[in-house]
């Protein structure tokens, strides 16, 4: 379902992130890359989302050539992932309601469909009585929890999770983990998460990528954090 | 699914319009200002051309006939005059006119009365006074005069003589005065909107600066730039029609205070009148460019955070 066929990222100053990175994942999986900082990870990620460019090789989002779909085409790609990040990224002037009806809004669907949808995904996220709060109103892990409910508001086909719990303590970083899994098996929607927590890894028994200065050097299928 | 889409970009671009309050307030209040200098503009503008009328209502040419010219003949060049397309009006004074005028003039001076009373006869001609629609055209009026059959009857010239060339170096000086004005004021017109342009521009680029990131996050969540752009350009319309409104407001209470108090410094000139009944026009003028400013500075802006 994707495929990094040889990336190679060099950045502008020339320092390499990627270095000929090969990596399938297929439908349904639930995939964690771990590794140090500046092993490459987040940049892989970029890559698939497109905002940025390989230097060298191809990314395939089933079977469409990533970085070969036109700019002004591009959200209509985007909108078959869900996204999150460490930081959240939510719109600081929107309530965390309309930061999920958001992305509905803008894949175009219909009022009534936003209408019953978000509140059912506030559900979901156990957030429906925050509904009204402004982000910054919200603790990091209620922030993480509505910006995954952005994420699979559209039933996206892959969520893509750079660092999810970087920013949060052990409690939330479960939770958010818990509410990731559930979707994964629940739903089957492919799960790709960048992480450095070990305990997060160990606990999910899944697919473990480990990469270490731009090149995978582990894909254990039941893997655990060594490095 | 298209009128959805409209609402909804509507509707975004007002709440971020209101939420965004001190931002919003910032950009209104340089736009009221912006405006507020379009529409002084507009004013001395009008003043302006105001004033040149004025100067040129008072700019003729009076031609002097001689004594013995008949008046059938005088008013056959009356007629004649009228006639070209460069004269605004002519107004015929006749020899017992001009001799009443002159007695009048001289009411208090008896040493001139009483040398006039000596003379027996009226010494005065006739003669025509001519407006032009502009002042480079009496030239050519004039050209016209010299040249034309009419003007000499049985021989001999009935025109004494045409005071142009006695006020030709006035009226000359006075065209280029009046030419030179208006440039400048185009000139400036031209400086104060462009300055008060990029200041606007600069303000609704640096609102929009501080939502980069959530332009960023909008890309990434699959909208699509026209869906992004199109409530920034909403709330840079909004900007743009509320301080046209203030401008509009404030002008009200300055026009009147102007049009009581400085209508006789500014050569009859009434501010307030022509506020009211120009109305439609001022209103109209602001208006656009309140919109047409704030929907350009945001169409502008945004595309910068777009490139995700």
């Amino acid at each position: 379902m994707i495929y990094f066929d040889k990336v190679t990222k060099i950045h502008r100053d020339g320092t390499p992130a990627l270095d000929s990175v090969t990596l399938k994942v297929a439908p349904k999986e639930f995939v964690s890359i771990v590794g140090h900082s500046g092993a490459g990870k987040s940049t892989l990620l970029r890559m698939l989302l497109a905002e940025d460019r390989p230097t060298d090789g191809t990314v395939f989002f089933e079977d469409v050539d990533v970085h070969a779909v036109p700019r002004s085409s591009l959200h209509h790609y985007r909108r078959k992932i869900g996204m999150v990040f460490q930081d959240f990224r939510l719109i600081p002037h929107k309530t965390a309601y309309e930061n999920i009806a958001f992305a509905m809004e803008a894949a175009g669907r219909a009022q009534e469909e936003i209408d019953s949808d978000v509140p059912h995904v506030l559900a979901l996220v156990d957030l429906a009585d925050k509904a009204w709060h402004f982000p910054h109103q919200l603790s990091g892990g209620e922030q993480q929890r509505v910006a995954i409910g952005r994420a699979i508001i559209n039933q996206p086909d892959v969520i893509v999770a750079d660092e999810p719990t970087g920013n949060l303590d052990p409690v939330n970083t479960f939770e958010i983990m818990d509410i990731l899994k559930k979707i994964n098996e629940l739903v089957g929607t492919t799960v790709l998460i960048t992480t450095h927590n070990k305990g997060v890894v160990d606990s999910l028994g899944k697919r473990v990528v480990t990469m270490e200065r731009g090149r995978i050097i582990r894909d254990d299928a039941q893997g655990q954090y060594v490095l | 699914m298209f009128t959805t889409t409209l609402k909804r970009i509507a509707t975004s671009g007002g709440k971020n319009f209101v939420r965004s309050g001190a931002v919003s307030f910032a950009t209104v209040l340089i736009m009221t200002v912006t405006l507020l200098i379009v529409g002084f503009l507009i004013f001395l503008s009008a003043l302006l051309s105001h004033t040149l009328g004025m100067v040129q209502d008072k700019v003729d040419v009076n031609v002097y006939f001689t004594t013995e010219a008949p008046e059938s003949s005088i008013l056959a060049i009356k007629d004649d005059l009228e006639g070209l397309p460069e004269v605004a009006g002519v107004t015929y004074t006749s020899r017992d006119q001009a001799l009443q005028e002159f007695k009048d003039r001289h009411a208090n001076d008896e040493l001139t009365l009483q040398a006039l009373q000596e003379l027996g006869e009226n010494p005065l001609g006739a003669s025509l006074a001519i407006k032009a629609h502009d002042p480079t055209q009496y030239e050519a009026i004039v050209n016209y005069l010299s040249t034309d059959s009419s003007t000499s009857v049985g021989g001999t010239d009935i025109i004494d003589r045409i005071n142009y060339y006695q006020n030709k170096a006035i009226i000359d000086r006075l065209t280029a005065a009046i030419k030179t004005m208006e440039k400048a004021g185009l000139l400036v017109v031209v400086l104060f909107a462009g300055a008060s342009l990029i200041i606007a521009l600069a303000t609704i680029r640096l609102a929009i600066y501080t939502a980069r990131d959530e332009i960023a996050v909008m890309r990434l969540v699959g909208a699509s730039n026209m869906y992004i752009r199109g409530p920034f350009i909403v709330a840079g319309v909004l900007s743009g029609v509320t301080a046209s409104i203030i401008a509009l407001v404030l002008f009200y209470p300055v026009a009147w205070y102007m049009g009581a108090n400085l209508t006789t410094y500014l050569g009859g000139f009434n501010l307030f009148s022509y506020y009211t009944s120009h109305f439609a026009l001022i209103f109209g003028i602001l208006f656009g460019s309140g919109v047409l400013i704030g929907a350009l500075a945001s169409w502008l802006a945004v595309r910068r955070y777009l490139r995700v």
